[in-house]
């Protein structure tokens, strides 16, 4: 488990990320999600140690990246920003890191065969194309046969094929009880990958929940779409659960303040038949935009109150 | 997982042994580092080849030229200078690539993966030191010694040969080893701190060449008394076969440089320990 407590980190006077606090659990992909300049990076930098924090803690199954006597083991990264010497090949670039920990070669041509990288594994990484420097990426986080993985856009430059992999392998390394974080920004990637999910926005915390939870808080007020032949009588019940009720046409109605299930209920209790149960939620994207509307660093347009293109944040 | 795994290819989680980092196992790695790059294969080389054959190189024309020399010459010639003289090309093979050790991490961002593998940052930066300056001292020490006997070989031509039991000649080609091995640790020393491979290439090159040619201009007394503590004039006494006036013994200017090279990996531990990569 990776706990991050009240962090704070400051580079000069710009403020990177600010008091923030979540924690990921083992066993589900935890997706963490933000606009660019978010402090997505900067939070991973810090729970590897390799920035310190202006104050707060970070620990990984208790303990700081900094005390971990076998890191490989406990952890495997993939930063976002290249981290590998040009001029070496892949395979020994691998044993480099392999030999800090005693792990035989053996396992650096196991990893290599994992991620597919057996034809370009002993050529010089800086001709690489960027799905297979993310595939080497994966090839090192995965070394140690780490029980926490965390990876900065594992997705960034791959192909369709390639993503497949990737979302099959975190889901499958999840299953087996590991804890993996993962940001992205394509947040349709997300939903397909990620359980839980945390956001955040200019270094502070906006979400810690799952998926599901997240598109349904950030819909809320979004309308149930419901089709039935006695619209009459199920708008007078839905109406007296206060309900806000619209007719878009005939047997067709918008309800608001109820879920899907609510007004399910509803229609069973006073035997409505309904033909069609519709909620119109947000997409990933849309309830991505609409909490995180607020706190993009730098906005396209004017941020004028009054400006009607403006989205206001719902947390 | 048994489950999970039978449906795909490859499992990933085998039986992968669960060993700590230690500083030897460090060492193993930076070792692997330092040959798999062929910018540090390719300087080696030029240092090698220029430390075994220049001194030969500048025998064979000294002695071509022996008879048409000027009395002069012919009076400060010095056998062992002569073998020796490789140096003045390798030392600078030797510091970039000593430079380049650090700078290169940082600058394509391999430092980020190092350190991520050896979090307590420190055991890379001696492994680094270490491994650099065992290759530089055997490679320098080979080459030098194949420099002497092939320059005296030359140099039997007129007679002006010496040997190695003649002092101080075995001093000097070990010399020539330890100033080169003491040398990369303090090139890799200014990597560390500058981080940037330009800028440690720049300071290196200011600190051993620019700065014995800026006190040349002092006044002779304030030059006197300032020589003798540049690390280039202290480092190289003990590869010398003459002694200037104004200059520490061999093994004390030697010292002296050491103790520069120490201060200089003190700052640059502080200093890779405090700074975020």
């Amino acid at each position: 488990m990776i706990s991050v407590e009240n962090v704070t980190k400051r580079y000069g006077e710009k403020v990177a990320v600010d008091d923030l606090t979540f924690q990921v659990k083992p066993g589900v992909v935890t997706g963490f999600l933000g606009p660019n300049g978010a402090g997505k990076s900067t939070t991973m930098r810090l729970i590897l140690g390799l920035d310190a924090p202006t104050s707060g803690s970070v620990t990984i199954d208790g303990r700081s990246y900094l005390d971990l006597g076998a890191p490989l083991h406990e952890v495997g990264a993939m930063l976002e920003a290249r981290a590998v010497h040009t001029g070496r090949s892949a395979y020994n670039h691998l044993l480099a890191l392999a030999q800090t920990h005693g792990i035989g070669r053996s396992r650096v041509n196991e990893v290599i065969d994992l991620v597919g990288i057996q034809s370009v594994a002993r050529k010089r990484v800086g001709g690489f194309s960027l799905g297979m420097g993310q595939r080497l990426g994966v090839a090192a986080a995965l070394l140690g046969d780490p029980r926490v993985l965390i990876l900065d856009e594992p997705a960034n430059g791959l192909d369709p094929e390639g993503i497949l992999w990737i979302r099959t392998l975190l889901k499958r390394l999840a299953k087996e009880g590991r804890t993996v974080f993962l940001s992205s920004h394509l947040m349709a990637e997300m939903a397909q990958t990620a359980e839980h999910l945390v956001v955040i926005g200019r270094g502070k915390l906006i979400a810690d929940t799952s998926v599901e939870e997240f598109v349904q808080r950030a819909s809320t007020g979004a309308a149930v779409r419901v089709v039935s032949p006695q619209a009459t009588a199920l708008r007078d019940a839905l109406a007296a659960k206060e309900a806000q009720v619209e007719s878009v046409e005939r047997d067709v109605l918008e309800v608001h303040g109820l879920t899907g299930q609510e007004i399910g209920e509803v229609a069973l209790a006073e035997k409505i038949v309904l033909a069609e149960l519709t909620p119109l939620q947000l997409s990933l994207e849309q309830a991505f935009m609409q909490l995180t509307g607020e706190t993009v660093e730098y906005h396209a347009t004017s941020t004028d109150s009054d400006d009607p293109t403006t989205m206001k944040a719902a947390a | 997982m048994s489950a999970t795994s039978a449906t795909l290819e490859t499992p990933v989680r085998t039986s992968v042994a669960r060993g700590q980092v230690t500083q030897l196992r460090v060492f193993r790695s930076e070792w692997t580092k330092l040959w798999s790059l062929r910018s540090t294969r390719w300087s080696l080389l030029a240092a090698t080849v220029a430390m075994a054959g220049l001194g030969p190189l500048i025998a064979f024309f000294q002695m071509n030229r022996w008879d048409r020399m000027a009395p002069d010459d012919r009076l400060h010639f010095n056998a062992i200078n002569t073998a020796v003289g490789g140096y003045h090309f390798a030392q600078l093979a030797i510091g970039v690539l000593g430079v380049l050790i650090l700078t290169g991490e940082y600058s394509t961002g391999q430092i980020r993966s190092s350190f991520m593998a050896v979090p307590k940052r420190l055991p890379v930066l001696w492994a680094k030191c270490g491994t650099f300056a065992a290759v530089a001292f055997v490679l320098m020490l080979i080459s030098a010694f194949v420099a002497f006997f092939a320059s005296q070989g030359i140099l039997t031509q007129h007679h002006v040969q010496t040997t190695l039991g003649h002092a101080p000649a075995l001093r000097s080609v070990l010399g020539a080893a330890l100033y080169m091995a003491v040398l990369g640790v303090f090139a890799t020393g200014l990597g560390a701190i500058v981080r940037n491979t330009a800028g440690g290439i720049s300071l290196f090159a200011g600190l051993l060449f620019v700065v014995p040619g800026l006190t040349n201009l002092l006044p002779t007394s304030t030059q006197n008394a300032i020589n003798p503590y540049l690390p280039s004039v202290a480092a190289q006494g003990i590869l010398s076969g003459t002694r200037d006036a104004h200059t520490f013994s061999p093994w004390g200017g030697f010292a002296l440089f050491c103790g520069y090279t120490v201060a200089v990996l003190i700052v640059a531990a502080v200093l890779l320990k405090r700074r975020d990569a």
